[in-house]
């Protein structure tokens, strides 16, 4: 296939890398954000809560554009993740798994919370009574019974992050190599009228997505059974 | 010796009270607090157990002090050597039958486990989940879990109230057998009549978050001293109205039998009341079924 170019290579790596990165990210930080949401009684909890669903509702350009602002180099923040950190954040892949992360927060945290809020009540109680402590309860018996809502969750922040537009564009600025992902090259394919590529883009993205749920829905579905066996 | 004093307010959706209980119970001793729902049963056994603070309270056990709120003492629940058998049996899914006992032990004891295992006579399914256990199942493997812990005190939160009434008599004389092979203190909960006839040497007797009463269950709940020969207790499923008599349904175990009384006797007598039938001076036939 004569147009599967080094650029068109690099576009998906980047895309699958992105949102590989993302989601491993996610995990990390989503679990435990998850638990503190289901369990605390904090009254500053509603408003974290609020501020994690806000990119559902937002369109992807606002958090963009409040991103730009926010970690650009002449703020207080960017200024100090750029001069202390040595991070650059805008028009950096850096900068797009930071962004990346905060735009598909919401799709880790709420299957985790709710898995969390799920498990009956009683058996940490259990767990506590047999002498475990928080931290052995939290690996030993909650992790393991919330395992398809985390799956659920990984799911969901891998394909969000694949689906992403607006964010990426303002953030990364589509810089080949760099920061430019599938979504915004199958937009620029089009738009320059080079149609195949776009559709090769998008068989590609397609397949590729359509696999990894298919095999995450199917160890998901090993994972009930097995604690019915 | 086991001497426990708690104070607490307690809140339900109906109304807010306060619970007040101080009760000693000697060392190996089997008792039973008894009361309607809501009146503070479980939240006792969750503040024994360290689940639930509260405003003033002081337990000791033999020698260790659990709890003394005026001397800042608080042990955590992983502290205070309990057995604890939830309403809803609290298995852990993830684990097998074994796994979910051996979670309970401090250090692995092969031996123990094997005891455990055989006095519950569960070792027919050991490797199996606690989701394809039947109702029964599921209790004997919860009491061996809490058995598991070699527990001091051994707390039962209504653990028979969901079987059937054939298994429940069935793990009773079971539980019976438990705790004197393994010089069990407990502490049951529970609003099940013929329950605490069989098990427990003493009963307290909750209302609205406080002790009324307590004593021998005959004591308890036998208000006057009948000579009668044959005593059953059951509780009243309906009173109609036949003529000038009425019949009273009663429910003993699994039987219904009907029983003639007049007005004066039905006065006192709701739908729902436990109660004790007796007969005084006549021999009843005994006569075995096939």
């Amino acid at each position: 296939m004569f147009f599967v170019d080094t650029e068109f290579i690099q576009t998906l790596t980047i895309t699958f890398k992105l949102a590989t990165l993302t989601t491993l990210i996610l995990v990390i930080i989503g679990v435990p954000i998850g638990y503190f949401l289901a369990y605390s009684k904090h009254k500053l909890k509603p408003i974290l809560e609020t501020l994690i669903a806000m990119p559902i509702v937002l369109p992807s350009t606002v958090i963009g554009f409040y991103f730009l602002i926010v970690f650009s180099p002449d703020t207080i923040i960017g200024g100090f993740f750029e001069k202390v950190l040595d991070l650059k954040l805008i028009f950096t892949f850096e900068g797009l798994v930071v962004a990346s992360v905060i735009y598909s927060l919401p799709f880790m945290v709420h299957p985790v919370q709710s898995g969390f809020l799920s498990v009956p009540k009683s058996l940490i109680e259990a767990s506590l009574t047999l002498g475990k402590s928080r931290i052995e309860t939290f690996f030993r018996v909650l992790i393991p019974n919330i395992k398809p809502s985390i799956l659920t969750g990984i799911v969901l922040s891998f394909a969000h992050t694949i689906g992403e537009f607006g964010v990426v564009l303002m953030v990364g600025g589509s810089i080949p190599g760099e920061t430019k992902v599938a979504s915004i090259a199958i937009y620029e394919e089009v738009e320059a009228l080079n149609y195949d590529k776009a559709h090769l883009y998008s068989i590609i993205l397609f397949i590729i997505s359509f696999l990894i749920l298919l095999s995450l829905f199917y160890i998901n579905k090993k994972i009930v059974r097995a604690d019915k066996l | 010796m086991i001497e426990i004093k708690v104070k607490k307010e307690l809140s339900s959706v109906k109304e807010t009270f306060k619970l007040d209980v101080d009760i000693t119970i000697k060392n190996r001793e089997f008792i039973t607090i008894f009361g309607k729902s809501g009146v503070g049963k479980t939240s006792l056994l969750k503040i024994i157990a360290g689940l639930i603070q509260v405003d003033y309270g002081f337990i000791k056990i033999n020698d260790q002090i659990w709890l003394d709120t005026e001397k800042n003492i608080n042990l955590p629940p992983q502290k205070r050597k309990i057995g604890f058998v939830f309403q809803d049996f609290a298995l852990f899914p993830n684990m097998t039958v074994e796994q979910n006992i051996a979670f309970a032990m401090a250090k692995k004891d092969k031996n123990f486990l094997k005891k455990v295992l055989e006095v519950t006579e569960i070792e027919n399914i050991k490797h199996k989940k606690p989701d394809t256990l039947s109702g029964g199942q599921k209790q004997k493997v919860a009491l061996a879990r809490a058995i598991a812990r070699k527990p001091t005190l051994l707390l039962l939160d209504e653990p028979f109230s969901s079987l059937d009434l054939e298994t429940r008599q069935k793990l009773q004389e079971e539980l019976k057998k438990i705790h004197d092979e393994f010089n069990l203190t407990t502490i049951l909960v529970s609003h099940d009549f013929s329950e605490i006839f069989r098990l427990s040497d003493r009963v307290f007797l909750l209302e609205k978050g406080k002790i009324k009463k307590h004593g021998k269950p005959e004591d308890i709940f036998i208000q006057e001293k009948l000579s009668g020969k044959v005593k059953l207790t059951g509780q009243i499923l309906n009173i109609e109205k036949e003529d000038i008599m009425y019949i009273i349904t009663v429910l003993i175990g699994n039987n219904v039998i009907k029983i003639v009384a007049v007005e004066e006797e039905i006065k006192e007598l709701n739908i729902g009341d436990n109660v004790i039938i007796a007969t005084k001076g006549f021999n009843p036939f005994v006569l075995r079924t096939m």
